[in-house]
């Protein structure tokens, strides 16, 4: 794609990072001692059972929350609050409701003071590297969920940002869509690398995805194993009966088994502890 | 609007799957529409008989209350007087005037509540004060602070409109979700930017709910104003009907204030819809 220069780098940097929700005696540590180096370009997923802090940990990344101690450095710059240089893609519904597919994917653009018929050329652009070319006019609400994902990414990664941070974007869809969206998503990282924090809690997914997978403790969520994955690219739906592939899984659930019995923690999400009301 | 897989709605089968159109009511039914019609016959019928026939029940009576043919006579002599224009146009310009002021400063006022602790540490307590007084007995005061007539009943229906419009505005400023402003903020979005590309949108319907509920309630206050201290306009020809014993023309004024309020307030909705595309109702 001629309109989108391969960003120039991407390395992240967390030097033991601690992380705290909540106020005054109901608050709590999330993560704790977070070290972590992430090179440019490369796939990470992390991957913990729910409620253990991955999401938060993104958060952190996209400077949407802040940290309790430690640090947490984009290319050598401490990250201090949200950017485009560091796209989010929420799990679902941050499309804006009142803007056309093509405007919303030209936000980002507009944000930055492009004029009206470059950025929606350029939004059209990226509408067309996710495929939805024709959806351009119509209101998020009309799209299925999957194509609303679709839009999230184009909408991201038309700032050009140098890190793509993903939570659980997949999450909401029916599994046949969540495939369809995986395989999607490594065609277009191969068009446009950029470095990739991907949070689930789906060993085949993290597995089918990354570079390295993360796997995250329970709350206090810290980083259990960090496990390289080798596995050639592209890669396809056969992968996952790959023996190699069968085998890391097994080790995947191995370290996810929870010990105490414990039933599982509510989720939290990358602005912090879930919203009141909200399922 | 719900975080989290379990309170997901359900979702299209997947990306191929057709686009989901929005549906628009249906239509009532011939019968429905016949049976309501009918129930506006019957009132109309119990009317004409209640006056035709002077009944008396004691606490209250129809002896003096016109009937129906007289009514519609009244009514067909206004709308021949070159007074019914007067009257609708001194009307609708105080209307409109203290109704667009309440906008404005409704609006305004409750986007910043709606946004900014500090604004609504500052601004929510003398509201809550001033909230439960109704409009109507703002009246003498409103004699006392302006020197115009003509000003005092526009602040009266001004202090009608404002509330309406004011609440509704904080509630849809407080409602925008958190998720879409952290989003907009994530592609560069500034302060001003999330305000008009975030907050005010999510805010619209809820303005456009209290600013109908706002136009209705700005009718009621200014024909109690008229009434007082007015020189033309509806309410004052209802009560002038009354003072000069012209009993027919007194419920004309009261139909006219009805179906101008109505009026007014089908205005606003519509032209809500027309600023909301995005909604069920937004497009044809």
């Amino acid at each position: 794609m001629s309109a989108a220069p391969i960003p120039s780098a991407g390395r992240i940097e967390i030097a033991e990072a601690a992380i705290r929700l909540g106020t005054g005696a109901a608050a709590f540590e999330v993560v704790r001692e977070i070290d972590l180096a992430i090179p440019p370009r490369q796939f990470v997923c992390l991957l913990g059972p729910s409620g253990c802090g991955k999401s938060t940990l993104l958060g952190a990344l996209a400077g949407h929350l802040g940290l309790a101690r430690g640090r947490i450095a984009l290319d050598g710059q401490p990250v201090a609050g949200p950017d485009p240089e560091r796209g989010i893609v929420f799990q679902q519904h941050t499309l804006l409701p009142w803007r056309r597919v093509i405007d919303n994917v030209a936000f980002g653009p507009k944000m930055r003071g492009i004029a009206k018929p470059e950025r929606l050329a350029l939004a059209r652009e990226f509408l067309a590297l996710v495929g939805l070319a024709d959806s351009a006019e119509l209101y998020p609400p009309e799209l299925s969920g999957g194509m609303q994902q679709r839009v999230e990414i184009a909408r991201v990664l038309i700032n050009r940002p140098r890190i793509l941070l993903m939570d659980e974007p997949f999450g909401a869809l029916d599994a046949q869509t969540r495939l369809m969206m995986q395989e999607l998503l490594l065609d277009i990282w191969t068009r446009l690398p950029t470095t990739v924090v991907f949070v689930t809690h789906d060993i085949d997914e993290a597995l089918f995805l990354g570079d390295r997978v993360l796997v995250m403790s329970a709350r206090p969520g810290r980083i259990l194993e960090d496990i390289p994955l080798a596995f050639p690219r592209p890669r396809g739906r056969d992968l996952v009966t790959d023996p190699d592939f069968v085998a890391l899984k097994r080790r995947c659930l191995d370290l996810l088994r929870p010990r105490d019995g414990k039933p599982p923690l509510p989720r939290l999400t990358p602005l912090g502890l879930p919203l009141p009301g909200a399922a | 609007m719900s975080a989290g897989a379990l309170g997901a709605p359900a979702l299209a089968a997947g990306p191929t799957a057709p686009p989901r159109r929005w549906t628009i009511r249906p239509r009532l039914s011939l019968r429905r529409l016949a049976t309501r019609a009918a129930a506006l016959g019957l009132g109309l019928l119990a009317w004409h008989l209640a006056t035709r026939l002077k009944l008396d029940f004691g606490p209250v009576t129809f002896r003096n209350v016109p009937t129906p043919a007289e009514v519609a006579r009244a009514a067909w002599a206004l709308a021949q007087s070159p007074k019914l224009g007067a009257h609708v146009g001194a009307s609708l310009a105080r209307v409109l005037t203290g109704f667009l002021a309440a906008l404005a400063a409704g609006i305004a006022i409750g986007l910043a509540i709606g946004r900014s602790r500090l604004a609504g540490d500052l601004l929510l307590p003398p509201l809550e004060v001033l909230r439960p007084i109704p409009a109507v007995a703002w009246i003498p005061l409103a004699i006392l602070m302006f020197p115009s007539s003509e000003a005092s009943m526009v602040f009266i229906t001004f202090t009608g409109a404002l509330f309406p419009i004011l609440l509704n505005t904080v509630h849809g400023a407080e409602a925008a979700s958190p998720r879409l402003v952290a989003s907009a903020r994530s592609l560069g979005a500034g302060r001003a930017a999330i305000l008009r590309e975030v907050v005010i949108p999510a805010a619209l319907p809820s303005i456009v709910t209290g600013a109908a509920i706002g136009m209705g309630t700005a009718w009621f206050c200014l024909v109690t104003a008229e009434m007082i201290s007015g020189q033309y306009g509806i309410g004052y020809f209802t009560w002038e009907s009354y003072t000069l014993q012209n009993y027919d023309a007194i419920v004309v004024g009261m139909l006219l204030i009805g179906l101008l309020g109505m009026g007014s307030s089908l205005a606003v909705r519509g032209l809500g819809r027309l600023a909301m595309p995005w909604t069920p109702g937004g497009r044809p």
